[in-house]
């Protein structure tokens, strides 16, 4: 993965005002994947719609970490009956 | 403009303790909670409304002014302005109704993609959100757009410059996507405001069915001609597929209405590098025309030998 397409967990922490803890903690759960680098660790940029909604659902709605692995799953679900409810919808309408 | 009840919003009686409001409103923000329902646009309202009822009840001056013009607040202003000029003005900031976040719990951020982001009731009554927000920052708003693709053009991977807001956007869409899929562009929306980060574009795809080629899921159905003499004495028919060209054996005595299965031949599974689902194909059989003497007298000697079978 190229330099430019990382950021340092520290930098985006302190953009969204949060502890490096969460994240840390979002990595040990296996929900996002971090990189380390040196001394320091990244996030990909790929990752980060992920981590945002992780933030969100932690800081606003205060979600702990077991929570956001079941909200996460159960996504995970939804999108999955989402894409086939739509396949099936689009068939009914070729009838 | 309607009056909102804010109360009623959040569910709470009109002399619930700010303890109460928070609670009432961590209960709805957690059901309808935008990262939680997912391209549910009643529930993104919902939100939107617990959020504004949420920004007032849980700010002791906002809250103040709600209860103390109710239904009519449609002549605040002038009560404000009278106040003013009496010398005695309402709050306490300058120039607006200020004093957000001082000891209430702070709303969400989030936008939800609609272009009203507060009702014209809360605007009206305490001006422009983001006005009174000035030190926030604000994600800006998502977009959203319909992009129409042919069958043939879902059928492979390959880029597209679309041109949102003047700015020129290649983009990348997957073979496979299904009618209806929709993808989100990150940043590709309105700018944030005040520093905040950008919102998202969403490109919802459009992929209308051909009249004689139609899909379902990843399969792929058409009827065919199939000439009576091939159909009968069977034969080879070279067809023009998405894929390319393919020869088909027919087999002899093909009835009309036959469908045959062509594995691997259909649409290219979603992100699923070198799937396919399958093609069928319904086998028409067109019936000779125009007879000239000479086959009517052959078609007749065929039906009697029919005949004494």
């Amino acid at each position: 993965m190229k330099k430019q397409d990382l950021i340092a967990v520290e930098d985006f922490c302190q953009y969204h005002s949060i502890e490096v803890s969460f994240i840390r903690s979002l990595n040990e759960s296996g929900l996002i994947q971090t990189t380390r680098s040196g001394h320091k660790t990244f996030l990909s940029f790929e990752e980060l719609p992920r981590v945002e909604k992780f933030v969100r659902l932690h800081y606003d709605l205060d979600i702990n970490i077991h929570g956001l692995e079941a909200i996460d799953h159960l996504l995970d679900r939804v999108e999955a009956l989402q894409q086939e409810l739509l396949q099936w919808k689009n068939r009914v309408q070729d009838i | 403009m309607a009056f909102v009840d804010y109360y009623s919003v959040l569910g709470v009686s009109k002399n619930a303790s700010a303890d109460d409001i928070k609670k009432a409103y961590r209960k709805l923000a957690r059901k309808y909670h935008p990262d939680v329902n997912p391209n549910d646009k009643e529930a993104h309202k919902k939100f939107q409304q617990i959020n504004e009822a949420n920004e007032v009840l849980s700010d002791p001056e906002k809250r103040k002014k709600y209860d103390q013009y109710g239904k009519d607040w449609k002549h605040a202003e002038q009560f404000e302005k009278a106040r003013q000029q009496q010398g005695q003005p309402y709050g306490g900031s300058s120039g607006g109704f200020g004093g957000f976040g001082s000891g209430g719990f702070e709303g969400f951020t989030y936008s939800t993609g609609d272009d009203s982001e507060f009702s014209d009731f809360f605007e009206s009554l305490f001006g422009s959100r983001r006005s009174s927000r000035r030190q926030t920052a604000f994600r800006g708003h998502d977009f959203n757009a319909e992009l129409n693709l042919t069958l043939e053009q879902a059928y492979t991977t390959h880029k597209q410059t679309l041109t949102i807001n003047g700015k020129n956007v290649r983009i990348t869409i997957p073979a496979g996507v299904e009618n209806g899929q929709k993808i989100r562009l990150k940043g590709y929306g309105s700018p944030g405001v005040n520093g905040g980060p950008a919102g998202d574009l969403y490109i919802t795809f459009i992929i209308p069915n051909e009249a004689n080629l139609k899909r379902h899921g990843n399969d792929l159905h058409r009827t065919e001609e199939l000439d009576l003499y091939t159909a009968l004495l069977g034969g080879e028919k070279t067809l023009d597929t998405l894929g390319g060209k393919i020869k088909l054996k027919i087999k002899p005595e093909t009835q009309n209405g036959t469908k045959v299965r062509l594995k691997g031949k259909g649409f290219p599974v979603y992100k699923k590098d070198g799937q396919f689902g399958d093609l069928y194909i319904t086998w028409e059989i067109k019936l000779p025309s125009q007879l000239s003497a000479r086959e009517k007298e052959l078609y007749e000697e065929l039906a009697k030998i029919s005949k004494n079978k």
